[in-house]
């Protein structure tokens, strides 16, 4: 699966006005990858992917997105190209007012020219293909915690995304839930070719669907390893990333 | 792209042809339809060799064609499918969890005014429970082990108390001033314009004051005591409030209840003063009166019973304000939306149960002669 890159961070410094999280780092992501960012808590995992997604400005360096710098670009060309990135939160971050259907709708109506039968259509197909057929008339206030996950990743989906970020995925399912996800995100990525961005801590999640990855340290402001997380595992390159990858084993 | 289809035998032939993006032809998709509800249709083929580029509008095309076919009993025969293609489909068709709406039967219209019966009995003990509770915390509060914590009280004082005196301040000055100009259209054709002291001071201190008061805190106070509270219940504080074992009656009523209920009749005090001062400058600025027989008429119309029922009325006030604010705060979902329709139901229901004490209270000082 090794593709051109289409992430491409370089010299990425981030900070909070003087406390510097993440200094000068740098990685790629390629076409098609399943790209992992880990590390431990409070290692600067989600501020990187704000960073990524153009919610919070980088202090310095570049994110060139399929050749245009995403972290310089005018607002404009921000908005085309979040347009080709679709994103998962956290919590599904579903709008509350809105059902299923017009959640997953709402991206459709806005940035497409679609006749009202085919947004219908398409709804149904994401709910269908995110395993919540004949959810669509639910408010996510009706629904599970991992439904409302599956229902933002239908929302992620609605627009064809050729990269999608995902912020702790697997934080707060069961492990079934949590493996039908992985399932799903594999899925995906393996049929539409989608590059897909994922930070989680999630050991179980990182071996299942990783394909490549970048381990943060938080003593360093910096990676301290990247490669296959299954690599990184039969060959740690120091002993932090060891204890990380194996729970803590001594 | 280029959709064609061929019925040949009873068996449909579809053929999908070069890039497949963005595909929205109702029009051809509503033959096909018609086409796939063909009476003794015995097989659907779908060829797609020379299908190029293709996106989610082909997927729902196919997930179309594949659901339409499956409600006669009949599976779609894939030709050259893309592979990746092929697997989206099957999982948008085989990952299939329907929900258990249960039976959506329509209710005959006894049933209806019977379920809406049952659903005020319920509002209305869940009410009187929250009355109930709260009034248990203000019993604790008074036999002192109530666990409210004193830094509490003092935020939700400041918050509602020198904090409003602008606005209560400016809002009371121009009603005194609204009010005088309304009385001195009339009085000045009985020559009477001097009385305009004392209807600004009569109206103000017993009744306009307090309503003025009572409305800009049920906007201000209220609105914020149903949002802070709902937001606390959105991020699960107030669950783990409950699971520690705090009163919430204690911990987040009790400190809101008294806070305003203490400085509203204050702040009456203030929206008297300021509506008489609005009168004086319409009195003396516009009617010709001169500054001291203004000053003495007010003094003369003002008396303690009028101060009395204003602050009573204030009091009053706070205790419904501050109950609406933290009710619907407590009942709040767990969702944004409902944190804006817990603000907007305690500020409207403030209002509504303010004018509807008004009416009692006046009733009841009418009949006792205040």
């Amino acid at each position: 699966m090794t593709q051109q890159p289409v992430i491409n961070v370089r010299n990425l410094t981030i900070a909070y006005g003087d406390f510097v999280l993440l200094k000068n780092i740098a990685f790629q992501v390629r076409k098609g990858d399943i790209f992992v960012i880990m590390g431990g808590s409070g290692c600067g995992k989600s501020s990187l992917l704000r960073v990524l997604t153009g919610l919070t400005p980088a202090a310095s360096g570049s994110i060139t997105i399929d050749g245009i710098n995403f972290a310089a670009a005018t607002p404009e060309n921000k908005e085309k190209i979040m347009h080709r990135c679709g994103i998962l939160y956290q919590s599904g971050a579903l709008f509350s007012s809105m059902t299923l259907a017009e959640n997953i709708a709402l991206p459709l109506r806005q940035y497409t020219n679609y006749s009202d039968r085919l947004i219908r259509e398409l709804t149904e197909l994401k709910l269908a293909l995110v395993g919540l057929r004949g959810f669509g008339e639910f408010y996510p206030s009706e629904i599970s915690g991992g439904m409302k996950k599956r229902a933002g990743l239908a929302r992620a989906l609605a627009l064809d995304p050729e990269i999608v970020y995902f912020d702790e995925p697997s934080a707060g399912l069961d492990p079934i839930s949590s493996r039908l996800l992985d399932d799903l995100i594999l899925d995906i990525n393996q049929s539409l070719g989608t590059t897909i961005v994922l930070v989680t801590h999630e050991l179980a999640s990182i071996f299942n669907i990783g394909t490549d990855s970048i381990f943060l340290d938080a003593s360093l402001k910096g990676i301290s390893a990247t490669g296959n997380p299954k690599e990184l595992l039969k060959n740690p390159p120091n002993d932090q990333i060891r204890q990380f990858l194996t729970r803590g084993d001594k | 792209m280029q959709l064609t289809y061929n019925l040949n035998q009873k068996i449909l032939d579809i053929t999908l042809r070069g890039d497949g993006l963005h595909f929205d032809d109702n029009r051809t998709k509503d033959a096909l339809l018609l086409v796939l509800d063909t009476n003794g249709l015995t097989g659907i083929r779908i060829e797609a060799a020379e299908l190029g580029r293709w996106d989610s509008t082909i997927l729902a095309l196919l997930f179309d064609i594949a659901r339409s076919a499956s409600r006669r009993g009949l599976s779609p025969e894939y030709r050259n499918l893309p592979d990746n293609l092929s697997r989206l489909l099957k999982l948008a068709l085989t990952v299939n969890r329907k929900p258990d709406t249960g039976t959506d039967e329509k209710l005959s219209f006894l049933e209806k005014i019977g379920a809406k019966g049952i659903a005020v009995y319920a509002a209305l003990a869940k009410g009187l429970s929250f009355l109930r509770q709260t009034s248990a915390s203000v019993g604790r509060f008074l036999r002192g082990s109530a666990i409210m914590r004193h830094v509490d009280f003092l935020f939700a004082l400041e918050d509602c108390s020198y904090k409003a005196v602008g606005i209560v301040s400016l809002v009371s000055f121009m009603v005194g001033l609204i009010l005088a100009f309304v009385g001195a259209v009339q009085l000045k054709t009985f020559g009477a314009q001097i009385y305009v002291a004392s209807l600004v001071a009569i109206g103000m201190t017993r009744i306009m004051g307090a309503i003025m008061v009572g409305i800009i805190m049920a906007g201000r106070t209220g609105a914020s005591y149903a949002a802070t509270i709902g937001t606390m219940q959105v991020n699960e504080e107030i669950d783990a409030l409950k699971t520690m074992g705090f009163s919430i009656e204690d911990f987040l009523i009790l400190p809101r209840i008294t806070a305003l209920t203490l400085t509203i009749p204050l702040l009456t005090l203030l929206a008297d003063f300021m509506g008489i001062l609005g009168g004086a400058a319409v009195g003396v600025g516009m009617l010709g009166i001169s500054a001291a027989e203004y000053w003495h008429y007010s003094v003369d119309a003002l008396n303690m019973t009028n101060f009395l029922v204003g602050l009573f009325h204030g009091l009053v006030f706070g205790i419904i304000i501050s109950l609406c604010g933290c009710y619907y705060g407590v009942n709040c979902g767990r969702d944004a939306d409902s944190v804006g329709k817990a603000t907007t139901r305690a500020v409207v229901s403030a209002i509504v149960w303010m004018i509807v004490a008004t009416g009692f209270i006046t009733l009841i000082f009418e009949v006792l002669g205040i």
